[in-house]
């Protein structure tokens, strides 16, 4: 008998598959959304001196339940000069990519959608969709806000897909393969691509932040100027759907990041914990690895004011690509010279994550100084 | 509840109209129909973010009509609270300022220690909006026991604060310097050309502060009075401004408490006071910049002839549409907040 992964056999692991597979699609994905709420909301309070959801349910942990049911119950409302059929379409093309782009990540050994031999690419097409679908919102809804929301996420995310990709692109050069599964297993123990690429890193959770129109990047919906940018003339259950997209980008983000920087599944007690146990510690490292990211980003929202449109886009052109594609050519460079030893690439992109860092006290404060000092003497 | 009517080119501003009266009560004309003890509620309800500063003016206009003397205590306990709601205010205008910006924390953490003002006004006069504290001649009621001891430990813990969270999570923030330095930026004079007071005149390089330049209370007598100034003019100045004023307001609190003196908080004026004809405009230097009131007695009535109100948010408001034309629309914002305006004193 032909003998399958965990010891099954073929026919029926492949039932057992799509088991797994939908119900890990139910807990991370669109239970990730309600959880992910209750933990924003939770972590901001905590940040605020504030308590939070604290009266639905045990602390308050049915209050994003209680919430979803009330928009489910809601009457579907599409003002009468909306474009008909792209407004009501808009949230399902936000939403797809989002849940197509699990399908290639590795929750555990052995326990992956599709191991695509172009994951990284696939990847960032589907998170480059995303845009569209909020531009689309924001044009149908024949509002003045949502216009604008729209087109500043569309000249947004454009922009940023650079730096995000080119910073993809070093982790597969590093690696030599666009798999996700490739990846990951070039991570065992501590060999985290984190230390051989930091700058990578940085440059791509910056990118990723953006991407996901999270603070401080959140201009498509700055509630101070646009009221809810391109979600103004949304409600009930295709408000949701938007929301869930946005959360599920943030855990898509954060999956990529720990996939392709923290080892993915890799943990302690993976390889030999047993075949059965193995995969089921491979979720929980990977869970907690992805959720240590959602909280970077929770906190971050707790923490920054917001940019403008400008500055947003001087960020992007002036310092992330250049930063980027340094780091990029820098470390195809390196990978050629030195085939073999991963060493030079490391310490070349440590010592550019240094840089990087300090550009910001060196370049960034003292142009704002010398522009205090020069409206000073004008007064 | 004020509209800005914007037409954009893209995300610039081409052209701005702000719109009022939204929120018009017509308090003047209240002020007709009220006597001068009744009339102080109402002044409440004019900047309703610092109350007290408004009450002041009022008191103080009766004051200078009927030539009443107030006791030394009383103005002690007036410039007391005066600047205790000048803290409060500028800790709304700095939590809120950072929402305008997108920081949504230093919101909730400012108004935690307003919250302690509040209940310390409550404690002083039964309420923590229309304080209703004033009355010609004096205040309404004598501080508590022990609220002074209370208000000295609480100074020590918002003076922390000031340092360690507003200042850190705001100005330690580049990109808070990014949408504040150089943005709505006003010349010197310009500002006076528009008719600015407070901490909007006084970030843009002009010393002028009614507490000392057109001296009240017993302001002329407190050390520890040193308006702050800044010379830029722009959005990061006027939050310089503001925040060193909470500092010197907690320094003249201080002040206050220590040369408190004793004896009686109220003029005593009989129970059927009328007020003398004649008229009289009293200023005051609130959170927002001048606040006065021009008053009118005709000697017969038990109200106020004719009292007007000058708001200070009204005309420095007026300067928006010169400021906006040709930045970005988060710049409307940005220069909408670093006004400071309170729309009851706009509307009135």
């Amino acid at each position: 008998m032909p003998e399958g992964p965990f010891g099954l056999d073929p026919a029926i692991w492949a039932v057992v598959r799509l088991v797994i597979a939908l119900a890990l699609l139910v807990v991370v994905v669109l239970n990730g959304a309600l959880s992910q709420v209750y933990i924003e909301r939770k972590v901001q309070a905590f940040i605020q001196n504030r308590y939070g959801p604290i009266h639905t349910g045990p602390w308050g942990l049915l209050q994003t339940v209680a919430d979803a049911v009330k928009l489910l119950g809601k009457e579907d409302i599409r003002a009468r000069l909306t474009d008909r059929w792209f407004f009501l379409s808009a949230p399902g093309i936000v939403f797809s990519p989002m849940l197509a782009s699990w399908v290639v990540i590795p929750f555990a050994p052995g326990l992956v959608g599709a191991d695509l031999n172009i994951g990284l690419l696939y990847l960032a097409t589907l998170g480059s969709m995303t845009v569209l679908g909020i531009v689309i919102a924001g044009w149908a809804s024949n509002n003045k806000y949502s216009l604008i929301g729209g087109l500043r996420s569309g000249g947004q995310l454009i922009s940023y897909e650079v730096p995000q990709i080119l910073s993809l692109v070093t982790v597969a050069m590093l690696v030599g393969s666009l798999s996700m599964v490739d990846i990951v297993d070039a991570q065992p123990g501590w060999q985290l691509t984190v230390f051989i690429l930091p700058l990578a890193f940085l440059t791509y959770f910056i990118a990723g932040l953006a991407e996901t129109n999270r603070n401080p990047f959140d201009l498509p919906e700055a509630e101070s100027e646009l009221v809810a940018g391109f979600l103004t003339e949304y409600s009930g259950m295709r408000y949701a759907v938007f929301f869930m997209a946005e959360y599920g980008e943030v855990s898509v983000v954060s999956a990529i990041v720990a996939t392709l920087w923290f080892g993915g599944w890799h943990g302690p007690f993976v390889d030999t914990a047993g075949p059965l146990l193995g995969p089921v510690l491979g979720v929980l490292w990977f869970t907690l690895k992805t959720y240590a990211f959602v909280l970077v980003f929770m906190w971050i929202r707790a923490t920054l004011p917001r940019f403008r449109i400008d500055q947003l886009m001087a960020l992007c052109w002036k310092l992330l690509i250049p930063a980027t594609l340094t780091n990029l050519l820098v470390t195809a460079v390196l990978l050629l010279a030195f085939p073999g030893s991963l060493l030079p690439v490391a310490i070349a992109n440590w010592i550019m994550l240094g840089l990087f860092v300090l550009a910001i006290p060196l370049f960034q404060r003292r142009r704002l100084a010398s522009l205090r000092a020069r409206l000073r003497a004008a007064a | 509840m004020l509209r800005v009517v914007l037409r954009l080119s893209g995300e610039k501003v081409v052209e701005c109209v702000p719109v009022m009266g939204y929120l018009h009560r017509g308090l003047e004309k209240i002020f007709e129909w009220r006597t001068y003890h009744q009339g102080i509620r109402y002044t409440d309800q004019s900047d309703y973010i610092s109350n007290m500063l408004n009450e002041h003016a009022y008191a103080g206009a009766t004051e200078a009509i009927g030539g009443i003397d107030v006791p030394r205590r009383a103005e002690y306990i007036r410039v007391m609270v005066d600047e205790m709601s000048r803290c409060a205010s500028h800790l709304v205008w700095l939590g809120t300022y950072g929402l305008d910006i997108g920081a949504t924390t230093p919101f909730f953490w400012c108004l935690r220690d307003r919250e302690e003002i509040l209940d310390m006004f409550e404690e002083l006069c039964g309420s923590r909006m229309n304080f209703n504290y004033y009355r010609p001649g004096g205040v309404l009621y004598d501080l508590p026991e022990g609220w002074l001891g209370k208000l000295e430990r609480f100074l020590d813990r918002y003076e922390a604060h000031i340092g360690e969270d507003y200042r850190r999570i705001l100005e330690g923030n580049e990109i808070f310097l990014e949408r504040t330095i150089g943005v709505g930026t006003i010349p010197a004079d310009l500002a006076k050309r528009y008719g600015l007071t407070g901490p909007m005149l006084r970030a843009s390089g002009v010393d002028f502060d009614l507490r000392r330049d057109r001296p009240y209370s017993i302001y002329p007598e407190l050390k520890s009075l040193r308006p702050v100034v800044e010379s830029a003019g722009d959005a990061y100045a006027r939050y310089k401004v503001r925040v060193g004023e909470m500092y010197l307001a907690i320094n003249i609190i201080r002040e206050c408490i220590a040369n408190m003196p004793g004896g009686s908080v109220r003029a005593r004026l009989g129970h059927v006071w009328k007020c003398p004809k004649g008229e009289a405009y009293y200023t005051v230097e609130s959170s927002k910049g001048e606040v006065g009131i021009y008053m009118i007695s005709d000697g017969r009535s038990p109200n106020p002839y004719r009292a007007k109100m000058r708001g200070a948010s009204f005309h420095n408001l007026q300067i928006l549409p010169c400021l906006l034309r040709g930045r970005l629309v988060a710049d409307v914002i940005a220069i909408l907040g670093s006004i400071d305006i309170v729309l009851g004193e706009i509307d009135r």
